[in-house]
């Protein structure tokens, strides 16, 4: 601010002045930044303080050290919850990472009614996970979705109950999830395809490579960046899901499908362990950081390299 | 890349698509059909399936009809919560946004980047972290389970996409056109409303569709800080869920389903690049 107070004149009254006359000006820029800055960095800490207090129904000060936190750890809601983020996390991302890649490939080939497709590829992400969650919890339903429809048609040895069955329930939040989200990783990838320099194919096509050859060797080897972010988004994404499983199964059959939003949100406000439940929260903050931080430093590391260059 | 005309690849290309396109229209096909048929259809087979006669009270029912709890006005008041929440939030955390956004880029203040780094830390931090001072800040001013609330916590939630949309697209605007301005003496407003705002629709028009899409499909806050005729419809529509648990609505629930999902469909429909532009700038941050 000081370089732009250099064009007033003048020192004493008429500087006051022009603070009073600039008023406005700071409190716009100020107020909203300083409010967002304010609120992550001082909820961040109260949250990390909760956690390290004995706060049941009300927050109280105190200090228990790690005692929530072992308590969390060794809660049997928490283990599933930790054991189903690994499932789904890495399911999710990986069927949804190849369905997108395909999708993009393909959409990729020149074809007619690229944009319609594109389309319909997308809209899911308009949509939200509550109406998703719900819609699929109808259609994976054995008693009225897609296994009734099968035994109507005839086929009634047909079985498809993952909805209500402990071990595979899971896998109905992976399929939604790759519904609602795989046209993420398809939009980001047809944007690479998109961006390929020119020059380097033809140099291929040049050097005697086919079509085919070339795509492989040449243009696919350049979308792993766009992967990694894709990764780290959907990680992100996997690592906070609540609304789905929530619309989706509520964390059953029993607490089958619990991933760790649902059990800081159990203990906040089910349970009144506000100490526990901000513990959770914590070690949720602790998962993403095990990923975003090995994300940051990789960034870092490829810009300055590019710089270098 | 080029297709050398061999016909049977582009056939297999072709099929695979529409398979692929019609598994991601089946579930709404599915809704939509569903919220045409009566429940003792449904009941007979199952959720998928064409309507006998198109049962059109559905959606009477699902608007001002059905009951939660003793309440019986349909999805109506909800909607009505969502507007009010989502209308108000967009609107200020994204003209906050645009002002933040041209003081961090072009203004420059000392500070800015430090500030800019930590509002943008806000895309990382699980809202998890935020839940417990949010319900203690809204209770000790008195907002809990009021709309204002939910305006006031999307708002400044909101601002660390906002910022981050605005200040990156207001970056590309050479500083020279700014410090002529300033040589001509123009202050900080007049240079945001002369030569900021005109050039900033594409950028307002990304960040708005962003905006309104997330708030309005916003879950977890709407459940945790409101009850009853205060819910926004995401919750409502889970409360419906729970509420017809026995006897289920399927008909009547797919068209509430329906109603809550359009306002964020048709803004994709018709803002379709914009809405994948937010996607992707938001993801490459």
């Amino acid at each position: 601010m000081t370089d732009v107070a250099s064009t007033a004149t003048g020192p004493g009254r008429s500087a006051t002045s022009e603070t009073v006359r600039r008023l406005p000006e700071f409190l716009m820029i100020w107020v909203p930044l300083l409010l967002s800055a304010a609120h992550l960095i001082s909820f961040s800490i109260w949250t990390i303080w909760i956690s390290f207090t004995p706060s049941t129904l009300v927050p109280v000060s105190g200090w228990v050290g790690l005692r929530n936190y072992t308590a969390v750890l060794a809660s049997r809601n928490w283990q599933v919850a930790f054991d189903n983020l690994l499932l789904f996390g890495i399911a999710f991302v990986l069927l949804s990472l190849i369905t997108g890649l395909l999708l993009a490939i393909l959409l990729d080939q020149r074809i007619r009614g690229e944009n319609v497709l594109r389309t319909i590829f997308l809209y899911p992400l308009a949509v939200s996970f509550v109406v998703t969650g719900t819609v699929w919890s109808w259609l994976l339903n054995p008693g009225i979705g897609i296994e009734k429809l099968v035994h109507d048609l005839g086929w009634t040895a047909f079985h498809f109950d993952w909805l209500v069955n402990r071990d595979m329930a899971i896998w109905t939040i992976v399929i939604a999830a790759i519904w609602q989200s795989s046209g993420f990783a398809m939009a980001l990838f047809l944007a690479g395809l998109r961006s390929v320099d020119s020059d380097i194919i033809k140099a291929a096509q040049i050097d005697g490579a086919g079509p085919i050859r070339t795509y492989w060797r040449v243009v696919l080897p350049t979308l792993w960046p766009i992967t990694i972010t894709v990764i780290v988004v959907q990680l992100q994404f996997a690592i906070s899901a609540f609304d789905l499983v929530r619309a989706l199964t509520n964390g059953g059959p029993g607490i089958a499908t619990q991933l760790p939003a649902l059990v800081v949100y159990d203990l906040m406000f089910q349970r009144s362990q506000l100490g526990r439940g901000a513990a959770a929260a914590v070690l949720m903050l602790l998962i993403l950081l095990a990923v975003l931080l090995p994300y940051a430093a990789w960034r870092y590391l490829r810009r300055r390299r590019a710089t270098h260059a | 890349m080029r297709d050398r005309g061999f016909a049977p690849s582009r056939i297999l290309i072709y099929v695979i698509v529409t398979l692929f396109a019609a598994a991601y229209l089946a579930p709404l096909v599915v809704v939509v059909l569903n919220s045409l048929r009566t429940n003792e259809e449904i009941a007979q087979g199952s959720m998928i399936g064409w309507p006998q006669q198109l049962a059109w009270s559905n959606y009477a029912k699902a608007w001002s009809g059905f009951c939660v709890a003793e309440t019986c006005a349909g999805i109506r008041p909800y909607m009505l919560n969502s507007t009010l929440i989502t209308i108000p939030a967009t609107i200020l955390s994204t003209l906050l946004g645009a002002v933040a956004g041209y003081a961090v880029s072009l203004w420059r203040f000392r500070g800015d980047n430090w500030i800019y780094g930590i509002v943008t830390l806000g895309l990382f931090l699980p809202q998890q972290m935020r839940l417990l001072p949010w319900t203690i800040v809204l209770r000790d001013i008195g907002l809990i389970n009021t709309l204002t609330g939910l305006v006031l916590i999307h708002t400044i939630q909101g601002l660390s996409f906002t910022v981050l949309f605005c200040r990156n697209y207001y970056v590309a605007i050479p500083h020279e056109l700014i410090r002529a301005a300033r040589i001509d003496g123009a202050g900080f407003f007049r240079i945001f409303w002369r030569i900021i705002l005109p050039l900033s629709s594409p950028i307002l028009i990304v960040t708005v569709i962003w905006q309104f899409t997330h708030i309005w499909n916003e879950f977890l806050f709407g459940v945790t800080f409101t009850t009853g005729q205060q819910q926004p419809v995401t919750a409502a529509l889970i409360a419906l869920s729970a509420a017809v648990a026995d006897i289920p609505q399927y008909g009547v629930q797919s068209a509430a389903v329906i109603i809550a999902a359009l306002p964020t469909l048709l803004i994709y429909l018709f803002g379709g690049r914009y809405f994948v532009r937010g996607l992707t700038a938001g993801a490459v941050k």
